[in-house]
């Protein structure tokens, strides 16, 4: 037990080190925390994201605005609780300055209420779930990679517009994350005059799509919306049952991200999707990054490793404008929703007033070149917002995206 | 059309359950041991696979039966036979390694999915009409009848089989009659997690194989062994193609009860006839 003399002197002790700080702030080290996973089904896009951020850490030496960075991994194994736990050791223990992470929606949804109310700066490399930036703002979130239909609302005007289809199939993995990509091309796509004939759900955890596509006929396209290993199985699948070639698919980013798209073989050849990056890209910016990021992983980066790197410029950024000045997090919030980042790998982007990006949306086809596979972008949408054309307080005023239709707006 | 299809597509995952449960099934029957690593097996067989395929596709399914077989053998020696009796020190421990195998799968394969290209003649599908049956499920289905055949003429005509039924039925007086019951365990062992291998390797080119696709089949195989009874191979088969029906005409006609109605029937056999559709009662 404590008694009141000891807990006194703690208190003085404590008093000590806050007037102590600024007198070396300077070199005391920033420390990020990232939450990634490490073990089960979601560590494939927990180690792209460390690549992605170590990789920004390394180009600079391991010193932001003039400090050292303390970069602290924790392991959320994909589970929600386990995130929770994992955020507050890193908030309270390691006393981090902010949070980078975590690869899933859930997780970042179990958290964002403990991060807003510790008031730390919560930096969403990948989770993309719809509200966090729309109907459910937490003051301390900005996101790094974009809303789930963000990239989707260009595509289903590109379909009806400029691939002239008009009846399309859609399938998706049954959960928040391809429900609102599946809702978000739907609108758009009905809105250019397109109408959708189906839309079909898969657990997320389906062994099998052939009875799915057993369901595919008569139809222009079909618009297919998987994330990790899915992707690659429903295109096989696809395959198998003769269907390509037949009635062409085109897809939401994740499908054929360039994470999975490296596993992929002539079953993925030709399809067309919406996304906000492509290692296809063809910059200085992306050239360099690419080709770094393949010395460390071999293959060419997608999602994770992009959404975590641009994280890692969108903190620069904040923290050059706030001198270095890792514990003043209102400032620092302040600067990082202000940031624009010019030297993004996938092309310059700004956040807009909810925190979340407004950038490029590319249509790319997937193509072999050489001895891979790559989306060799084919059109551009320029400094695409997550409302798309929509007003935002339209836009806001409409129920979020879900499983069933989208409200026309 | 579409129930054809759909039954075709039931038969073919039915094929993969069964190679899946019928390991799990013998091993449980035999020995009493709910073997949680059988999942791991099944996706290590997968991934021995990807890893043999250079040498051709047989020779990886069988580089993964042959693997699984040595880990099986290892994993009965080592830890199963050790806590014998201790039942849930076996569930508990078997349930560990398979989380132990699952992460150093993850660490050699890498956590991206890894599909297995099916040979050469089985790529594509037959057409029938208005059909199309991806040859390569054909074919799945057959080895699966196949190998369901083999299973019970072993079990059903040979002296080892002879010797395994004897040993389910009473352990104890099957050990009394000088049947080497400790041997046999080790034999069960290996060929049941041979089955889940070389199950993994031959789901692979439909399934592929990733990190997670333990935890997923698993619990198919305990429905499976459930609803078919415990040790029974005729059960595992029926309670394989329930299994493959339930679950594909489940996700597509009810996409939002599919899991509740894959465990419907468990709960109504569980409730009328707890020893599964074919198991014996317990003796």
């Amino acid at each position: 037990m404590l008694n009141r003399r000891q807990v006194l002197a703690g208190a003085a002790a404590l008093a000590g080190t806050q007037f102590a700080m600024p007198a070396f702030a300077q070199n005391a080290p920033i420390r990020i925390g990232m939450l990634s996973v490490k073990s089960g089904a979601l560590a494939t896009g927990g180690r792209q994201m460390e690549d992605g951020f170590q990789l920004f850490l390394k180009e600079r030496g391991n010193t932001i605005a003039g400090r050292p960075v303390e970069f602290i991994v924790a392991d959320t194994g994909g589970q929600p609780a386990l995130a929770k736990t994992r955020a507050q050791e890193l908030v309270q223990r390691s006393n981090v300055h902010m949070i980078v992470g975590p690869v899933a929606a859930f997780e970042a949804l179990a958290i964002n209420d403990y991060l807003a109310e510790a008031q730390v700066p919560f930096i969403c490399s990948s989770a993309a779930a719809e509200d966090l930036t729309q109907r459910k703002l937490n003051p301390w979130f900005v996101r790094t990679s974009s809303t789930s239909a963000q990239p989707c609302h260009p595509l289903g005007e590109y379909a009806a517009k400029e691939l002239g289809y008009k009846k399309v199939i859609t399938i998706a993995d049954d959960f928040a994350f391809g429900q609102e990509q599946t809702a978000g091309f739907q609108r758009v796509f009905e809105a250019n005059g397109g109408s959708i004939a189906n839309k079909l759900w898969a657990p997320l955890n389906a062994a099998d799509y052939g009875s799915y596509i057993s369901q595919i006929s008569g139809v222009d396209a079909v618009f297919a919306a998987f994330s990790g290993a899915n992707g690659l199985r429903f295109l096989r699948q696809y395959n198998e049952y003769g269907l390509k070639g037949q009635i062409p698919v085109i897809s939401a980013m994740t499908t054929v991200d360039e994470g999975v798209l490296h596993t992929m073989g002539d079953e993925a050849l030709g399809i067309i999707s919406a996304g906000w990056y492509s290692a296809g890209l063809d910059t200085p910016h992306n050239n360099s990054f690419v080709e770094q990021l393949r010395k460390v992983t071999g293959v060419d980066p997608g999602f994770y490793s992009v959404g975590a790197y641009s994280a890692g410029l969108a903190l620069e950024a904040a923290l050059k404008t706030v001198g270095g000045k890792a514990e003043d997090k209102q400032g620092l919030i302040t600067a990082l929703k202000k940031a624009e980042v010019v030297n993004d790998p996938r092309g310059p982007w700004k956040f807009d007033r909810y925190g979340n990006p407004v950038e490029n949306i590319y249509i790319r086809k997937v193509e072999r070149k050489g001895d891979r596979l790559v989306n060799t972008v084919i059109k551009t949408y320029d400094q695409v917002s997550q409302f798309w054309t929509y007003p935002p307080e339209r836009f806001l005023a409409e129920p979020v995206y879900s499983r069933s239709n989208p409200t026309k707006i | 059309m579409f129930w054809i299809t759909g039954l075709f597509n039931s038969l073919a995952f039915a094929a993969v359950l069964f190679l899946l449960a019928a390991g799990f099934s013998l091993i449980f029957g035999l020995m009493r041991v709910a073997n949680l690593t059988h999942g791991a097996f099944f996706m290590l067989g997968g991934y021995l696979a990807t890893s043999a395929i250079g040498a051709g596709f047989w020779v990886a399914v069988l580089a993964a039966g042959v693997g699984c077989a040595l880990l099986g053998g290892l994993v009965q020696h080592l830890l199963v036979q050790r806590l014998a009796g201790r039942e849930l020190a076996q569930v508990l421990g078997t349930l560990g390694l398979s989380f132990i195998v699952a992460d150093q799968c993850l660490l050699i394969w890498s956590g991206d999915p890894i599909p297995l290209a099916a040979p050469g003649f089985l790529q594509g599908a037959a057409r029938l009409g208005v059909f199309a049956f991806p040859l390569y499920r054909l074919f799945l289905i057959v080895v699966a009848a196949l190998i369901a055949i083999s299973l019970w003429l072993v079990v059903e005509r040979t002296t080892l089989g002879a010797k395994i039924r004897a040993a389910v039925d009473d352990r104890e007086m099957a050990r009394a009659t000088g049947i080497p019951v400790s041997r046999l365990f080790t034999v069960v062992f290996c060929l049941g997690s041979a089955l889940a291998g070389i199950g993994g390797a031959l789901a692979a080119p439909i399934l592929s194989v990733y990190p997670g696709l333990d935890t997923e089949m698993l619990p198919l195989a305990l429905l499976v062994v459930i609803l078919g009874g415990i040790g029974s191979l005729a059960g595992a088969l029926i309670g394989s193609v329930l299994i493959g029906i339930i679950y594909i005409f489940g996700q597509i006609l009810l996409p939002d009860l599919s899991y509740v109605i894959l465990f419907l029937p468990m709960v109504v056999v569980l409730a009328v006839r707890p020893e599964g559709l074919l198991g014996r009662q317990a003796a």
